[in-house]
This record gives structure tokens, C-alpha cells and sequence, in this order.
């Protein structure tokens, strides 16, 4: 149940990634929600699902964009695993311990991601900071916002239907 | 089960998956030179791989052929010691018989040089006594030998044949205790008598206190004694002192070498006695 919780998961973030790519001059979002969702997988599940979830995520990436195949898979497994091994070490429940965590997984995905590009020479990244920087932030806000919203989820359902009840 | 929930093994488990990956980035990145990463890199690993086992393999052989396989290098090291003793004293003949043939040759160029007739001898053996300073030589009175005729070297006098026998001789050297031989100095032509004192030395009597005489000077035979012909060298005066007499002690180092003579010329012409006598042509007896 939660594989396919997860797998639905990331087909919904790959397909609203694809589509908000369409709006973005470039083709290129300052988002990676895909990220987004490994990151929440591996924050509530644990290193070895957050790498499968990063892995499987990264490589169907890959494989939709242009670039090489499992240099996004394998960024994204590291990342989940680590995010992964961070969330079960330590609290990671308030929003900014959150926020700290979408942040610093942005940056280490992209260092991996674009270190393994520019080390095998199949791309040049030309000043990425600020680009990074930004999706750092776009990330960030994205998870807090994801995590707010699931975890009011189940509370609002019982709220609906108590007030139904009461009708 | 619980060795088979690979949720417990999350270390291995990561790892592989990013092997995995690597993998899968391989197959489809190239490096510089064209290559397939992949290929490459497999070919790098696996080239170690074959590098350790062929060190291995060296190693062993190495030991091998080191250590245990040292029992035929130790038989033909027997046999090459063996063989090098051999060719070790084959050299040593071959030496000795190079060293007589240069002896023989100063000996052939002393017969040819000189008008006297004369014979060669080898030296068969030393003297029987060491007070008495003798050898004994392969030819006798078969040869012409007689008593009283002098020995030559290359180097200068031996002594004389005091003793012949049909086929071999005694020949008393010259720093016998009871030799003497008429001698001068060649530099001054100081006249003496050249006496043996039983040891490696020789002595000069007779010789005036007021010639002028120094260390270095030759001395030759003179040739009055009736034995040795005039004017072959007998050595060299070691030192001088003047004595309280007319006559000074003088001391020569013969200039033959006594212990490693092998042959020697049998002069069978006696000098004239006469002649030595009066000497007036004794300067030039040896040369005739």
C-alpha cells in the first residue's frame, strides 16, 4: 500500500513537473517537485525507501528528459537516503528543521547531479548558484507546503464528516 | 528472514544501488578517446585484477624456480666448480710453461749474444745442505762439463761446476761461503774479489779504501780468476763503509735471483789464464 502510495505519488509530481515545464520560458522550472516527494518519502519512511523512491523517480526524469540515464537516479537515491538516515536521526517535524532539509537536499541533489555531469564532460553548468538557489527555496517551499497540507488531511476528513453528523 | 529483509541491510543495499547506477551511466557515456565507460572501466578494473594475478603467478614461479627447483642448479654448480678447479690448474700449467718459455728465450738470447760456448742446463735440484749453497744441473761430462766452468743467466753469474758426473752436475753458486770470483766495479774499474757469506749477499773484499765506490755501482766479473769470463754482471753494491784498514766493506746484492732459477748456460770455453793473468786483454775475454 504505501509502494503504491509512493509510485502514485511520484507519477503525480513527474506529470504536474512535465506540465509546469510548459509554462516556464526555457522549458525549465525553477522546481523540481519530483525531488519534492522523494525527499517527503524518505523524511516519513525511512533511507532504504527514499533511495528506491529517488532512484525509480530520478531514472524516469532522466529518461523523459534529454540527458544521460541514472545520473538523476542516482543523485536522487543519494539524497533520499540520506534525507532518510537524517530523518530517522533526528526531529525533522517542524517546519523549519523542514524547510533546512528540502534546502540542503536541493543543493546536494544539484551538486551531485551536475558534479557527475561536468566530471564525465557531457555538460557545462556556467554559474548555477543562482539557479540552485533558487529551486533550493522553490523546493523548500513546496515541501512545507505538501507536508501542511497531507498532515491536515486526515484531521479535516474527521472534522467533515463530525460536522455532517451533527447536521 | 530477518538476514533476508534487506531493510536491515541498508548499507550493502545503497550500495548496490549505486553501483547500479553507475552501471547504468556507463553504458552510455563515452570517455575522451572514444571508449565506453563501461568497457573502460570494466577493462580498468579487471586489468588490476589480471596485474594481481599475474603477480601471483610470478610470485609462485619465482619461488619456485628460487627455491625449490635450486637441486639441478646445485649439480651444475658442482660441475661448473669443478670444471673451474680444472681450467684453474690448466691455467696455472699454462702460465708455468709461459714463464719457462721467457726464461728459455733470455736464455737462447744469452747463447746468441755471447761468443763463448756454452751449454744449456736445467736446474734438476737445490742444494742437499743449507750451509752449503748449491744446486745440481742436467748435464754432465757427456755435455763437456768439467770442473771449474762457470754458470751464467740472463741476469748475470751463478757460480761454477764443482762437482760433474756423467749426466748431471753440482754447481756451487756464487754466494756460497767458500765461492769467490774475481770482480770490478764497473764504474771506476776498481778491482776486488767477490766472496759468498752463505746468505742472499755478497762481499767485495780487496777493494782500496780510497776508490771512489757507492751504492748502486755494478760490479762485473773481471775475469782473472781463470773460471768466469770477464765482464758479466755478478750485482750491485748495496753499501759501503770505510774501515779502519786500506780497504772498505762492501756489501752487493747479487743480481741473480737464486731461488727461481730453472735453466742456466754452462760456459764451455775457459777463459785463458794466461791472459787473465797478465790481463791485458781481459776487458775484452768475455766477448770473444
Amino acid at each position: 500500500m504505501k509502494t503504491a502510495g509512493v509510485l502514485v505519488a511520484i507519477a503525480l509530481a513527474l506529470a504536474l513537473q512535465t506540465s509546469l515545464a510548459r509554462f516556464v520560458v526555457g522549458g525549465t522550472a525553477a522546481l523540481d517537485l519530483v525531488l519534492v516527494v522523494v525527499v517527503y518519502v524518505a523524511l516519513t519512511t525511512g533511507p532504504v525507501t527514499g533511495m528506491l523512491a529517488g532512484s525509480v523517480a530520478g531514472i524516469i526524469q532522466d529518461a523523459l528528459s534529454s540527458g544521460t540515464v541514472g545520473i538523476g537516479g542516482l543523485a536522487k537515491a543519494i539524497v533520499g537516503f540520506a534525507a532518510g538516515v537524517i530523518g530517522q536521526q533526528f526531529i525533522v517535524t517542524a517546519a523549519f528543521p523542514r524547510f533546512v532539509m528540502f534546502v540542503a537536499a536541493t543543493v546536494v541533489h544539484s551538486a551531485l547531479f551536475m558534479g557527475m555531469y561536468v566530471v564525465l564532460g557531457l555538460k557545462e553548468f556556467p554559474s548555477p548558484w543562482a539557479a540552485v538557489l533558487s529551486q533550493a527555496l522553490a523546493n523548500a517551499a513546496a515541501g512545507i507546503i505538501a507536508f501542511a497540507i497531507i498532515e491536515s488531511l486526515p484531521g479535516a476528513i474527521e472534522r467533515r464528516k463530525y460536522r455532517r453528523s451533527r447536521r | 528472514m530477518a538476514v533476508l529483509d534487506i531493510r536491515r541491510r541498508t548499507g550493502y543495499f545503497f550500495l548496490a544501488v549505486v553501483v547500479g547506477h553507475v552501471i547504468l551511466i556507463s553504458t552510455q557515456v563515452t570517455t575522451k578517446r572514444g571508449v565506453p565507460m563501461l568497457e573502460e572501466v570494466v577493462f580498468s578494473v579487471f586489468s588490476e585484477v589480471q596485474r594481481a594475478a599475474n603477480g601471483v603467478t610470478m610470485g609462485v614461479r619465482g619461488t619456485w624456480q628460487d627455491y625449490f627447483a635450486l637441486q639441478q642448479v646445485r649439480t651444475e654448480n658442482g660441475q661448473l666448480k669443478q670444471q673451474l678447479g680444472e681450467l684453474q690448474v690448466r691455467l696455472q700449467e699454462e702460465r708455468n710453461m709461459a714463464q719457462q718459455y721467457q726464461a728459455l728465450q733470455k736464455l737462447l738470447d744469452l747463447k746468441a749474444s755471447t761468443p763463448l760456448m756454452t751449454t744449456g742446463a736445467g736446474v734438476i735440484a737445490g742444494g742437499a745442505s743449507p750451509e752449503f749453497r748449491t744446486m745440481t744441473v742436467d748435464k754432465g761430462t757427456h755435455d763437456g762439463l768439467r770442473a771449474d766452468m762457470a754458470v751464467i743467466a740472463p741476469a748475470g753469474v751463478v757460480g761454477r761446476v764443482i762437482q760433474p758426473s756423467p749426466r748431471a752436475a753440482k754447481v756451487q753458486l756464487l754466494i756460497d761461503r767458500n765461492a769467490a770470483a774475481g770482480a770490478l766495479i764497473e764504474r771506476t774499474r776498481a778491482q776486488g774479489v767477490v766472496v759468498g757469506t752463505g746468505a742472499d749477499q755478497l762481499r767485495m773484499d780487496y777493494v782500496s779504501g780510497s776508490s771512489e765506490v757507492k751504492a748502486g755501482d755494478t760490479v762485473v766479473t773481471s775475469g782473472i780468476d781463470g773460471i768466469y769470463p770477464k765482464g758479466f754482471v755478478i750485482g750491485q753494491i748495496q753499501s759501503v763503509s770505510r774501515g779502519a784498514g786500506q780497504y772498505s766493506s762492501i756489501v752487493i746484492k747479487p743480481a741473480v735471483d737464486f731461488t727461481s732459477l730453472e735453466a742456466v748456460l754452462i760456459v764451455l770455453t775457459p777463459p785463458p789464464a794466461t791472459t787473465e793473468a797478465t790481463g791485458t786483454a781481459g776487458a775484452n775475454q768475455g766477448r770473444e
